[in-house]
């Protein structure tokens, strides 16, 4: 096995053994970097030199005896997560020549583990999006099919794992932007309960919705890579402070007794044969391993994706008012007063996909309006959030598909922004809920694309599914296959 | 046809916290331009605002001061516009859940007390600054400071209960005077620590339907309160009567020719689409909370007021100028709390110690001197030591050196005379050297008894006892 391919936990085994150094597995990695890039076009920065130092300070730390599960282990970042002193786009061109003076809490933390950053990783412009196809930096492509979207919003996070560049990413998820993306790349993708990780430094998409995650090899790495970033942030007031349990506890592959619930209003029209196919295989196999299966109700399912696209967008709105080429990112070259600015800065600076959303939201929250859409949105939003209260009440962790296919064609929903919105139907509840969620790979479709399940957990219940997610994984080979590049 | 004006107030206070509302950045006035600043205050991607427990604590304060509901829940919203000082594109601050509710004063003008309820005290933060010309370096363009933008500030929004510019000054003062007292603010007008807004409106005496309101901006001091309301008033008034229409705009005040003039219309008022800010969570106030805050609350002005009058038996003049400022009336209560003799402590603080204050411009902190200085010297005073008219040298000897009273009375050799042998040497020989005025007196002309009372004085250098001396002439005069 090339060292490039391997989990953390592998590469973890191998460094701790001294067979090889974080040097060495940084240098393959970039080696395969290079290799790839043109293919896939995961990154929108490669940090080679900073990298090449920082695996060596790793090395220092591993032959002082004081290293970590994360130490010298090279990983990637979308590029929403603020890195000091290396440029952070978020997928946007007014972002172009940003480069933050602090680091986020969440790569804060990894660093200080020891982890070694090889790239800043492609993404839809400020995480809107779910085909990476709205970034300013060109689609990234599907690893498994260079024809397909690799998902999004982060669709590098996912394939620069598919392809085997980084060792593991972290990506953000506000509607399904890491659980889709994992799916549709045959990784493990993990969105934790609103609160579990700090928001300080990635840079908002919609606050009440945005949370941090891992996108992994397998089961194991999210649970190290969950461990590592979770916990309490003075610097972020939406955090949640309570203790951060040891994730890697809950590997163990038993499910007898578990109850799966399978919510009625996901047996929608839309869905791919070979999506339901996989499921229905899931669905066996988790029986066979002793799990019960129950019909739940979510009731307001429908009303989600509506929800989502005036909560979100409202949010949206407000946040990216701060890019007015005033103190950082673009300004335009040519403004004769303060409004020309605004309006040219703004206009040059943002694509299509973001200032639709801003529109939307604008309009969400104007006065007259504002009942009527944002305040109606909130509503709803607490009766999605009892759906899942209530269910939960019966159920352990619920099973559904990630999404209803697998990834489409670079290209092809690109005019049809409503069908795009629609991809993320079973995502998007999960981030409106507040609650956790996990996508793991559960099969292939007839063209060799990787479809993925969603455990769906209760709020802090990040223990359950990952429990849910590891039983599987071991009882399926689905993990193991890989994009051929 | 009579008309009636109609006043509501707008109060922004800056609070006195070390740091920002939402930051850990000072909130030192004067610094060099953006020294003072963060990720978060700078609006960063990313940086997210953690709220300042102590501007809560001063919001608390302020709205039980006032009379004030503090609500259980509360909730922070953005006002969203876009202005290059606000580095966010929004402003945080409270919109339909403020900190308090349903507040009042009491204020009193021309003898009349009149309650003037207040809607409610938010919290939010102040935008940065901008600076236009003349900056080295630069040239023309515009200069952003963000040193302001995050210092924390309460806007006091009063029920539009006030009738005349006298009353809104009279609410003004004492709103001002509270949060003084409170030491939530430092009530500097002029660097727009203090700063308020009127809306102004007027309508026929005897309707009870308010006609259309302006809001006047920019009035930073009570005198242009008084100026900005009666021009408004007057122009309103001429407006309607010459058959126009008070339109709903923004005025600014211009203080050097006393009026207002049209900044926006109505047409051109923002939408600041307000909604809850995601990015913190509900405020939630325990009972228990206030209750510390409350138990903790200075005495405040209202209250010393009466207490002075009361249980001091001072007259209102004097409660009111002692209750002025909370550190006055701290002094005077520091040196009764020695000298336990109401009246006299109040004319020595009303009279030599507000005039020495004035003369070299100190404030009633620096007084060089302190209450236990002054209380000694009354004492001095109640011993027969000194005389009423000696104690103010040694008051002038005691604000330049900051000796004990006791000290200077010695150094100088200040003690009264009451040796009535010695006074009676004194009194004979004013008495041989002006028969003429002792022939008066014995005539019935006793008016220039005061005559021979000054003439021993000015003898005896001003040592003498004068009760003694009244005493002894009267004697001598009569016998």
């Amino acid at each position: 096995m090339e060292l490039y391919e391997l989990t953390i936990h592998e590469l973890h085994e191998k460094l701790k053994r001294k067979e090889v150094s974080s040097v060495e597995a940084t240098q393959a990695l970039l080696a395969r970097i290079e290799a790839t890039e043109p293919k896939v076009g995961a990154f929108i920065t490669v940090t080679a030199d900073e990298a090449l130092a920082a695996a060596g300070e790793a090395d220092k730390r591993i032959a002082a005896g004081t290293m970590d599960v994360l130490t010298g282990i090279p990983v990637a970042l979308k590029d929403i997560f603020l890195t000091k002193g290396v440029k952070t786009t978020c997928g946007s061109k007014i972002l172009a020549n940003f480069v933050p003076p602090y680091d986020a809490t969440s790569w804060e933390r990894l660093r200080e583990r020891g982890a070694v950053l090889v790239g800043k990783l492609n993404q839809d412009e400020f995480a809107m999006g779910s085909s990476c196809e709205s970034s300013a930096y060109g689609s990234t492509k599907n690893p498994w099919d260079l024809a397909c979207i690799p998902g999004g919003s982060s669709g590098g996070s996912a394939a620069a794992i598919a392809a085997r560049q980084a060792t593991a990413t972290l990506g953000t998820d506000t509607g399904g932007s890491i659980r889709q993306p994992a799916s549709h790349c045959g990784c493990v993708g993990l969105k934790p309960t609103y609160g579990r990780v700090s928001r300080y430094g990635v840079i908002a998409y919609a606050s009440s919705l945005d949370q941090v995650g891992p996108v992994t090899r397998d089961v194991r790495d999210a649970a190290i890579m969950l461990g590592a970033v979770a916990g309490h942030d003075p610097k972020d007031s939406t955090s949640v402070d309570r203790p951060v349990p040891d994730y890697t506890k809950a590997l163990v592959p038993d499910v007898k007794g578990l109850t799966v619930g399978l919510p009625r209003e996901y047996h929608i029209p839309g869905l791919d044969a070979d999506v339901k196919k996989a499921m229905d295989g899931a669905i066996e196999t988790y029986r066979q391993l002793g799990a019960e299966f129950v019909d739940i109700s979510l009731p307001h399912t429908d009303y989600a994706v509506a929800t989502y696209y005036l909560i979100a967008t409202a949010e949206a709105s407000s946040n990216l008012a701060r890019y007015d080429g005033v103190r950082f990112g673009h300004r335009t070259a040519e403004a004769g007063g303060l409004m020309e600015m605004y309006v040219k800065s703004r206009s040059e600076g943002f694509g299509a996909e973001v200032k639709r959303r801003v529109m939307l939201g604008t309009y969400a929250l104007s006065s007259g309006y504002y009942d009527a859409y944002y305040l109606k949105a909130q509503k709803v939003r607490t009766l999605i959030m009892h759906d899942f209260l209530k269910a939960f009440e019966t159920v352990d962790v619920i099973l559904t598909p990630v999404a209803p296919t697998p990834a489409f064609r670079i290209g092809e929903k690109v005019n049809d922004p409503l069908q795009m919105y629609l991809s993320d139907i079973f995502t998007i509840p999960v981030n409106l809920a507040g609650t956790c969620a996990v996508s793991v790979p559960a099969g292939l479709s007839k063209s060799g694309l990787p479809i993925g399940l969603q455990l769906v957990g209760k709020p802090f219940g990040e223990e359950s599914i990952i429990k849910a997610a590891y039983s599987f994984e071991q009882a399926t080979e689905w993990h193991k296959q890989k994009a051929v590049l | 046809m009579k008309y009636q004006a109609v006043i509501g107030l707008e109060v922004h206070v800056q609070l006195l916290t070390n740091s920002k509302i939402f930051c850990g950045c000072s909130t030192k006035f004067g610094a060099a331009p953006n020294s003072q600043t963060c990720p978060v205050c700078l609006g960063l991607p990313g940086a997210l605002p953690v709220l300042n427990k102590q501007v809560v604590e001063y919001a608390i304060r302020a709205g039980l001061a006032t009379n004030h509901s503090i609500a259980p829940r509360s909730v922070f919203a953005r006002k969203n516009y876009f202005y290059p000082d606000l580095p966010k594109g929004y402003q945080i601050s409270q919109y339909e859940l403020p900190i308090c509710i349903n507040g009042h004063l009491d204020i009193e003008v021309e003898g009349e007390a009149k309650r003037i309820g207040i809607t409610r005290i938010h919290m939010e933060e102040d935008a940065g600054k901008l600076v236009h010309a003349d900056v080295p370096g630069v040239g023309d363009d515009s200069c952003v400071d963000l040193n302001r933008a995050c210092t924390p500030l309460l806007e006091v929004v009063s029920e539009p209960d006030l009738r005349s510019a006298d009353e809104a000054v009279a609410y003004l003062k004492k709103l001002h005077q509270i949060v003084v007292y409170l030491g939530i603010c430092d009530g500097n007008m002029e660097e727009g620590s203090f700063r308020c807004d009127a809306n102004v409106s007027v309508m026929p005496v005897g309707s009870d339907t308010f006609g259309t309101r302006a809001e006047i901006k920019n009035v930073n001091s009570f005198k242009f309160v008084k100026q900005a309301i009666e021009y408004e008033i007057e122009r309103q008034i001429e407006l309607i009567e010459d058959g126009g229409k008070v339109v709903q705009e923004t005025r600014l005040f211009d203080p050097n020719s006393g009026t207002t003039r049209s900044m926006r219309g109505k047409e051109e008022a923002h939408d600041y689409r307000y909604f809850p800010d995601p990015d913190l969570v509900p405020l939630v106030i325990s009972d228990d909370w206030v209750e510390d805050v409350r138990l903790s609350l200075p005495e405040l002005p209202a209250s010393r007021l009466a207490r002075y009058q009361t249980e001091l038996g001072l007259p209102f003049y004097d409660a009111e100028v002692l209750t002025a400022t909370r550190e006055l009336a701290d002094y005077f209560e520091a040196c009764l709390a020695l000298y336990p003799q109401a009246k006299p402590v109040a004319n020595w603080v009303m009279g030599e110690v507000t005039r020495g204050l004035n003369d070299s411009g100190l404030a009633i902190t620096a007084c060089p001197v302190t209450p236990e200085l002054l209380a000694e010297l009354l004492k001095l005073i109640d011993a027969g030591t000194i005389s009423n008219k000696i104690a103010k040298t040694v008051f002038d000897e005691m604000w330049q050196s900051g000796k004990a009273p006791a000290v200077i009375v010695e150094e100088k050799g200040l003690v009264q005379v009451s040796d009535t042998g010695e006074i009676e040497k004194i009194i004979d020989e004013i008495l041989a050297t002006n028969q003429g005025q002792v022939d008066e007196f014995r005539g019935g002309k006793e008016k220039v008894f005061g005559f021979f009372v000054g003439q021993v004085m000015r003898a005896s250098k001003g040592k003498a006892n004068p009760a003694v001396v009244n005493d002894l002439l009267l004697k001598k005069l009569k016998g």
